[in-house]
């Protein structure tokens, strides 16, 4: 296609034939702007994350708990926002891929097929709420919430610090209800796909209804269904703006009522007015996000190759 | 149920179909009431001051014209910039590129773009945008980076619709001695305009929802631009912030009232952009029988 005379019977102008690789060039240049991008990203996350963790020193920022950057011999240590997001995570994914798989479960099998496809589209237009919208509900509704329940824990307690219910908890519980659409999606699709002839011969020999559901139609969608957990982890692990204000203040060890900082949020809460080396432990903070979200990826991407293999 | 002999009741199986209809019923009740309490709580303030004026002290009046334009401004230069890109990188990717390394590393730099939370976006933007191009916060910055950002959405629906194009259309006009390009020009784009336009949609629900990559990148301003073409240019320059992040500075200062009214605006703008790229991907499905 590259030469004219090949398309053409009648010889051509020679304009066209330019016209022609122009375009070719055009896209390809197009094509290579996702690659330029990811490159660049990737390139400037390392260039301002990795400045910090010399000169302060990779001991003192990655495995070091104290977090106070404006005292007067300033500490950076970050381990305790690394794991607060890996402990907020999980425990968002524990709770909400049940009721996302549950309800898949409900949409794909159980409901009559007209609800089913109405409360599909509910949740897929669920999934486009914004995320700040998720943060205002957080904390005008779970908030005075989160507030009562510690008062009450901690009735007789005198060293507890109050949150006035901005904690842990609340911030897993809008990232377990954040991550729902994405769970209830990609688990209803997946389910939808297992072949009918499956569903048909576990019925045949006998085994109930809900039987065929979890052992024949689950271990059938397990690769679909894993994509949409490792999806969730992406979606929580990310998410910044609505958990920033329900999270709380201060950097402490993921406990469920202590007022913590995720990867995200302290990056949210202090680059407004971070300068010097508390600025780089900041992008820092952002290059190893970034890292976690590159695993997140290579694993789904492995997972997918080694399902096209299968197929 | 689907038996023809009556069935042993297995107390595993009610006690796990009470739990699927719990979680469903849960899940349903939470998110149906998530829009519900947002309109029941912020319908009251959206009106027409609310909409139409900025936020003035003298009058004592609450307004959010200036961010609504702010959006605008930031989905047209996003959409302006990222829609030829993205529908020239996915025709490339359909129609050009043979199948190989390349186009598996394209294609991973795709997938790996839509993986980055927003909140990176935000940072490269600041830094690689705000600073290194010293474009600091504007217009300009945020809508650069939500360009990167949405590349992908519109990469894969073009290429979708793309591939639901028949190879007969294709063969078809090449036979008949019409050149690749043309063949493109005038086949393949008209019959894939419609995945186009659903990738469209789904990149201004998007940038409309979108604030971790935007509060770095296009700052917080809330003014309207000044009368005229060089005040319209200007804007472009101005720190400007987009309805999320007035939403989220004014749920900051506990303002909840003005956050409800435009959390409210919000959403009635996000859900009718998902019901309309909804609408125009279903129309496609019928168009080929997909």
């Amino acid at each position: 296609m590259q030469n004219q005379k090949e398309n053409t019977i009648i010889s051509n102008k020679k304009h066209r034939t330019v016209a022609e690789q122009m375009a070719h060039i055009i896209f390809t240049v197009c094509a290579f702007f996702a690659v330029l991008a990811v490159l660049s990203i990737t390139a400037y996350m390392i260039i301002n994350g990795v400045p910090a963790l010399i000169t302060v020193g990779i001991k003192d920022i990655l495995f070091s708990s104290v977090w106070a950057p404006s005292a007067a011999e300033p500490q950076y240590g970050i381990l305790n926002v690394i794991l607060t997001s890996i402990i907020g995570t999980g425990l968002a994914v524990l709770l909400g891929v049940p009721i996302g798989l549950f309800t898949a479960i409900f949409l794909a099998e159980v409901a009559p097929k007209k609800a089913a496809t109405a409360i599909r589209s509910a949740v897929e237009l669920l999934a486009g709420i914004p995320s700040v919208v998720y943060g205002l509900l957080g904390i005008y509704l779970l908030g005075p919430a989160m507030y009562k329940l510690e008062r009450k824990v901690f009735e007789d307690s005198t060293t507890h610090q109050y949150t006035g219910g901005a904690n842990l908890l609340a911030a897993v519980l809008v990232l377990a209800i954040m991550i729902l659409p994405t769970v209830i999606n990609i688990s209803t699709s997946a389910l939808r796909a297992v072949p009918g002839h499956m569903k048909s011969a576990s019925l045949a020999v006998g085994a109930s209804h809900i039987q065929t559901i979890f052992k024949v139609m689950i271990p059938a969608a397990k690769s679909g269904i894993i994509s949409a957990v490792i999806l969730g982890v992406g979606r929580a692990i990310g998410e910044a703006m609505a958990i920033t204000l329900v999270s709380g203040s201060s950097v402490n060890l993921p406990l469920p009522f202590n007022s913590v900082r995720f990867l995200t949020t302290a990056i949210v809460a202090e680059m407004g007015y971070a300068g010097g080396v508390h600025r780089q432990v900041l992008f820092t903070i952002g290059l190893v996000l970034f890292a976690f979200v590159m695993l997140i990826n290579a694993t789904m991407s492995k997972l997918l190759k080694n399902k096209e293999v299968k197929d | 149920m689907q038996t023809l002999m009556r069935k042993r009741r297995r107390v595993s199986d009610m006690v796990l179909l009470g739990l699927i209809y719990l979680s469903a019923g849960f899940a349903i009740a939470l998110l149906v009431g998530i829009i519900a309490y947002v309109f029941y709580k912020g319908l009251r303030t959206v009106n027409r001051t609310f909409l139409t004026t900025v936020t003035s002290v003298l009058k004592g009046t609450v307004g959010i014209a200036g961010n609504i334009i702010n959006t605008l401004y930031l989905i047209g230069l996003t959409l302006l910039i990222a829609t030829p890109i993205g529908v020239g990188s996915a025709i490339y990717l359909n129609e050009y590129a043979k199948p190989g390394k390349l186009v598996s590393a394209i294609e991973f730099t795709t997938e790996t773009l839509a993986g980055i939370p927003s909140i990176i976006f935000g940072l490269f933007g600041m830094v690689f945008f705000g600073t290194t191009l010293g474009l600091k916060t504007s217009i300009l910055t945020g809508a650069f980076t939500l360009t990167i950002m949405i590349l992908p959405l519109i990469t894969r629906n073009t290429q979708e619709a793309l591939k639901t194009v028949p190879d007969s259309y294709r063969s078809g006009a090449l036979g008949i001695g019409a050149t690749k390009w043309y063949m493109i020009r005038t086949v393949l784009l008209p019959s894939a305009i419609p995945g186009i336009l659903t990738g469209i949609l789904l990149a201004i629900g998007r940038i409309v929802g979108e604030s971790a990559a935007l509060l770095f990148t296009a700052g917080s301003g809330r003014n309207l631009p000044k009368a005229g073409v060089e005040g319209f240019f200007r804007k472009f320059t101005e720190s400007s912030g987009s309805l999320t992040i007035e939403l989220y500075l004014q749920m900051q200062n506990g303002k909840y009232e003005i956050a409800f009214g435009i959390a409210c605006v919000l959403l009635i703008i996000v859900l009718e952009i998902n019901l309309m790229a909804k609408w125009i991907s279903k129309r496609l499905e019928i168009k080929y029988g997909r």
